[in-house]
C-alpha cells in the first residue's frame, strides 16, 4: 500500500425524480500520498464535493456509489457497512464544511461540539480532550484559546467559527481531512487568517488533506497537487506549479484565463456622448436600519454620507467587505431603503427618496439586478412571464410585439429562445443570472445597479457575464454601478472604483490605481489580501500588523 | 460558457405522481360530492316519510341503514343530509379561506398600520371560543342556512388569515417581490401574481383542513340543536336526533357518525397525498 488514499474508477450515480439514472461521477482515479494536500477544483456541478464526500463513504440523498473503489488507509469505503463507516468518520477521515455557521448547533457551547468526536469514539477522557482542543485553538491562532470554548457559536465571528470547525475535524487525529470550500463564504481579509491557520496546522500535523474549491488562487496557496474536474471527469492532474504555469487541458486554461479578465478599455462611450452630464449623483447620502433617533439618523447607520458622481456611459465600481454598506447603498439608490439624509440626483434631477413616490419613467430608467438569481426570479413563473411583465408594464407591449421583444432580449443575453417556456429552477446558475439581467434590460434603462451579480457564479461563468455586460454597454449605451467584493471583476468592468469601509466611502480612484501606494490604508489592506495565483504568495505576504488590527474584523 | 440547447424544442408535459391512498380518498370525496348533488334521484324513500311502523329498525333489504326514531328511512336521510353537511361547509370554507388568504397576503405585502390593525382585530376574533361564538350568534339571530354559513366563515377566517400571512411574509422578503415593487406594481398584482403562486400549495392544504374543522363544528352545532333545523337534518343533527338509539345499538346513530368520519378522514388523506409534480431538472 503506497498511498494513503487510492481512488480507482469511482462512479457515482443519482436517481432523478422521474426514476431516471444519471451518472454524476464517471470513473475517476487519483491518489493522495501521506501528508499531501490535494485540491479538487471545478465549477459547480463538476462533482468535486461528491467525490470528497465519497472519501467518508457518504453520498447525498438520492445518490449512490455505483462502482469502483475508494481505499482510505487500506479500507475500501465503498464496501464498508454503515456501522464500520461511522467508526472511521472523525477518527480516520474528517470533514470541514463550507458553512461552519450551519454546521454548529447554536444551542450548545463550542467546546462540547469540538470534543464531541472524542466522546463518540471514546478516544480520550474529557479533560484530555479539552486540553487538546485548547492546543488546537492556539495552533489555529484563535483569540483567547482558553475561554473561547465556553462561548456559543453566535458569539464568535464567521472566520473564527470556520477555524473552530477545523479544530473539530482535527481533534480525532484523522489521517485525512476534507475541506469543502471552507473559505468561500469569508471576506478576503478574513480568508487570509483562516488559510494561514489551516496551512500551518496541516504542515505541523503531517495530515493529508483534500481541499475542495472553485477558487484557483486559494487552492494555489495550500495544495501540493491539483485535480481539475469537469462534468464528473478528471480533466487534468498535476502539481500546483505545473497546473498554474503549464496547463495542458483547455478547460484548465479557461479557468486560468477567467482569473485575470482583460481590463476595461477606457470608456469610449463616454467620450462620444455628452460626457459632462452625470446620470447619477449622490450628495451626502446616509441610510440605515431601525428607528430614527432624535436627529433623524437611524439606529444602525449602514451608509454614512456617501457622495459620488457617475457620468453617462461610464461605470462605477463599489467594493468593500461584507457589512460595509455597499448593498444598502444600492438599495438606497433604487429607493428600496429611503435615505435618512442627503439627496440623490438621477439624470440631473432630484428623485424622491422612496421608490413608490418616483414616477414610472424614473423607475424604468433605473434598474437593479440582485446578487442571487434564485431569489430574484419568481420560481412559479416561466421565463416568458418574467420578461414579459416589465414589457407590458413599462411599454404596454402585448401579444406578438411582446413575444418578439422577449426573443430579442434572450438574444441580447445570449440565451436560446426555447428557454422562455422553462421555469427558473430548470436553468443553470449562469442562465438564471442572464435572465435576471434581461429583465432589467426589458425596461430599457439608462443605469443598472449590479449588486454582486457574479458572486454566486463560478469563475468561468462570471467572466462570461462580465463580457456580456461590456457588450451590452457598447450596444445600448448603459451605465453601471457595479457592486462587488471581488476586486478583479470590478477592475474588469469599471472606470472608477469607490472603496467602502463601515458605511463610509474611504476613497474613489481610477480602476487601475486601486491599491497603489498612494491609496487609503484600508484599500491597500484590501488589495493585498486578494489571493494571487502565485503559490508562494501567502507565505511571502507580509501585512502591516497595525493595519490589520485597525481594519480587519477577523 | 456552454449552454445546452436541445436541438428541437419539445413542449414540456409535466408528469404527476398520485398514489393509491390519494386515489382512494379522492374517490370517497367525489362520491360524497355526487351524493350531495344527486340526492333527490338516489333516495329510495321520501326524506320526511314515516315508512316503518317500528322505530330504530335494524338493517334490512328495504332499509339498508335501518330506520330512525320516527321510523323514517335512514339511508335517504343521510343521502339528503350530505347536501347540508357538504354544501354549508364548502360555502363557509370558500368564504373563510378567500377572505383570510386575500387579507393575509395584503397585510404581509402592505405591512405598517394596516397589517397591525387587521392582525390585532382578527386575533381578538380568534380568541373567542368557536362553539360559544356559534351559540351566541344562533341564539341572537336564529338559525338559518345563510346565518350558519356566515357564522362558520367568520369563525374560521382569522386562522386562514394567520396562516396565509405567515407564508406570505416569507415570500415577501424575496428579491423578486422587491423587483416588482420598485417596478411600481400595485398591491393587486403583487399578491395575485408574485405571492399567491408561491404559496398556493400550502394554502390548498389549509383549505382542506379548514373544511374538515367546519364539518365538525357544523355537526357539533347541529348536535346541540343549533344547526340545521328539523325536518331537514345534516349529519350532526342526524346523530343528535337518534342518540336515543345508542342503548339499542341502532344503525341510525352509527351511520351518520360513519358518514362524518368517512368524509373528514378522506379529505385529510387527500390533502396529505395530493398529486406531486415530477420535477426532473436534468431532463
Amino acid at each position: 500500500m503506497s498511498h494513503l488514499v487510492e481512488i480507482r474508477n469511482l462512479k457515482v450515480e443519482a436517481t432523478t425524480d422521474a426514476g431516471r439514472r444519471v451518472d454524476i461521477i464517471k470513473g475517476v482515479d487519483f491518489d493522495i500520498a501521506e501528508g499531501e494536500i490535494v485540491a479538487l477544483i471545478g465549477e459547480s456541478g463538476s462533482g468535486k464535493t461528491t467525490i470528497a464526500l465519497t472519501l467518508l463513504g457518504y453520498t447525498r440523498t438520492g445518490c449512490r456509489i455505483a462502482g469502483g473503489s475508494i481505499r482510505v488507509a487500506g479500507r475500501d469505503m465503498a464496501r464498508l457497512t454503515e456501522k464500520e463507516r461511522t467508526r472511521v468518520r472523525g477518527s480516520e477521515v474528517a470533514y470541514v464544511p463550507q458553512s461552519a455557521a450551519a454546521a454548529f448547533n447554536p444551542a450548545q457551547r463550542i467546546m462540547d461540539q469540538v470534543i464531541e468526536i472524542t466522546r463518540i469514539h471514546d478516544l480520550m477522557p474529557r479533560a484530555a480532550a479539552e486540553a487538546k482542543a485548547v492546543e488546537l485553538f492556539r495552533a489555529l491562532s484563535l483569540p483567547s484559546p482558553e475561554t473561547i470554548g465556553t462561548r456559543y457559536p453566535h458569539q464568535v465571528s464567521g472566520g473564527q467559527l470556520q477555524r473552530l470547525s477545523a479544530a473539530m475535524a482535527l481533534i480525532g487525529d484523522p489521517k485525512l481531512v476534507i475541506f469543502d470550500e471552507p473559505t468561500t463564504a469569508l471576506d478576503v481579509t478574513t480568508q487570509i487568517e483562516v488559510l494561514r491557520a489551516f496551512k500551518s496546522v496541516m504542515r505541523q500535523s503531517r495530515m493529508a488533506g483534500v481541499y475542495v474549491s472553485h477558487d484557483l488562487a486559494v487552492v494555489a496557496q495550500i495544495a501540493d497537487r491539483i485535480v481539475v474536474l469537469k462534468g464528473g471527469e478528471v480533466q487534468e492532474i498535476g502539481t500546483t506549479s505545473e497546473i498554474l504555469s503549464a496547463p495542458k487541458h483547455p478547460y484548465t486554461r479557461e479557468l486560468l484565463a477567467a482569473f485575470s479578465p482583460p481590463g476595461r478599455v477606457a470608456a469610449q462611450a463616454a467620450a462620444e456622448s455628452d460626457a459632462a452630464r452625470p446620470v447619477l449623483e449622490l450628495e451626502a447620502v446616509s441610510a440605515g436600519y431601525g428607528k430614527p433617533g432624535a436627529d433623524g439618523t437611524p439606529l444602525i447607520l449602514a451608509v454614512d454620507k456617501v457622495s459620488f458622481r457617475l457620468e453617462r456611459g461610464r461605470n462605477l465600481g463599489i467594493i468593500g467587505e461584507s457589512g460595509c454598506g455597499k448593498s444598502t447603498l444600492a438599495r438606497t439608490i433604487a429607493g428600496i431603503i429611503p435615505p435618512a439624509s442627503g439627496q440623490i440626483y438621477f439624470d440631473g434631477k432630484p428623485v424622491a427618496p422612496h421608490a413608490r413616490d418616483r414616477s414610472p419613467d424614473e423607475l424604468r430608467r433605473l434598474q437593479i439586478v440582485f446578487q442571487s438569481a434564485d431569489t430574484a426570479l419568481n420560481p412559479a413563473k416561466s421565463i416568458e412571464d418574467i420578461l414579459g411583465r416589465p414589457l407590458a408594464f413599462y411599454h404596454g407591449l402585448r401579444g406578438a410585439a411582446r413575444d418578439a421583444r422577449i426573443d430579442r432580449l434572450l438574444d441580447l443575453v445570449h440565451l436560446p429562445r426555447a428557454l422562455k417556456h422553462r421555469l427558473p429552477a430548470e436553468l443553470s446558475g449562469g442562465q438564471k443570472q442572464r435572465v435576471n439581467l434581461a429583465r432589467a434590460l426589458a425596461a430599457d434603462p439608462d443605469l443598472i445597479l449590479c449588486d454582486e451579480i457574479t458572486s454566486a457564479l463560478d469563475t468561468v461563468v462570471a467572466a462570461a457575464i462580465i463580457e456580456l455586460l461590456k457588450d451590452l454597454q457598447r450596444e445600448l449605451g448603459l451605465s453601471y454601478v457595479f457592486i462587488s467584493h471581488d476586486l478583479h471583476t470590478v477592475q474588469a468592468i469599471c472606470d472608477e472604483v469607490a472603496v467602502m469601509y463601515r458605511g463610509e466611502k474611504v476613497e474613489q480612484l481610477p480602476a487601475g490605481d486601486v491599491g497603489s501606494a498612494a491609496g487609503h490604508p484600508y484599500s491597500r489592506l484590501l488589495m493585498s489580501s486578494v489571493p494571487k495565483l502565485d503559490p508562494t504568495w501567502l507565505d511571502r505576504l507580509e501585512r502591516d500588523p497595525e493595519l490589520v488590527a485597525a481594519f480587519a474584523k477577523r | 460558457m456552454a449552454i445546452d440547447v436541445s436541438p428541437t424544442f419539445k413542449p414540456r408535459l409535466p408528469g404527476y405522481r398520485f398514489n393509491l391512498t390519494g386515489w382512494a380518498s379522492l374517490a370517497v370525496v367525489v362520491a360524497w360530492a355526487a351524493v350531495a348533488i344527486l340526492a333527490p334521484y338516489l333516495t329510495p324513500h321520501g326524506v320526511g316519510d314515516i315508512v316503518d311502523l317500528d322505530y330504530f329498525g335494524p338493517m334490512s333489504a328495504e332499509f339498508p341503514l335501518g330506520t330512525d326514531y320516527l321510523g323514517r328511512d335512514m339511508l335517504s336521510r343521510i343521502l339528503f343530509g350530505a347536501r347540508y353537511t357538504v354544501g354549508i361547509s364548502l360555502a363557509a370554507t370558500l368564504i373563510a379561506c378567500t377572505t383570510g388568504v386575500t387579507l393575509g397576503m395584503a397585510a404581509a405585502v402592505s405591512g405598517g398600520w394596516f397589517d397591525a390593525a387587521l392582525s390585532r382585530f382578527l386575533d381578538a376574533l380568534n380568541s373567542i371560543p368557536s362553539k360559544l361564538f356559534g351559540l351566541v350568534v344562533v341564539a341572537g339571530v336564529g338559525s338559518s342556512i345563510p346565518v350558519l354559513i356566515l357564522t362558520l366563515a367568520i369563525i374560521y377566517t382569522p386562522g386562514s388569515y394567520r396562516f396565509a400571512r405567515a407564508l406570505a411574509v416569507n415570500v415577501n422578503t424575496m428579491d423578486f417581490v422587491t423587483v416588482a415593487r420598485i417596478r411600481g406594481e400595485r398591491l393587486g398584482y403583487l399578491i395575485g401574481s408574485e405571492i399567491l403562486p408561491n404559496i398556493i400549495g400550502p394554502v390548498f392544504a389549509d383549505v382542506g383542513i379548514r373544511f374538515v374543522f367546519i364539518v365538525l363544528l357544523l355537526s357539533g352545532l347541529s348536535f346541540l340543536g343549533l344547526g340545521v333545523q328539523p325536518p331537514e337534518a345534516d349529519w350532526g343533527a342526524l346523530v343528535r336526533e337518534n342518540i336515543g338509539g345508542l342503548p339499542f345499538g341502532a344503525p341510525a346513530v352509527m351511520a351518520p357518525s360513519f358518514a362524518i368520519a368517512s368524509l373528514t378522514i378522506a379529505v385529510n388523506l387527500l390533502i396529505d397525498n395530493l398529486p406531486q409534480k415530477i420535477r426532473d431538472r436534468s431532463a
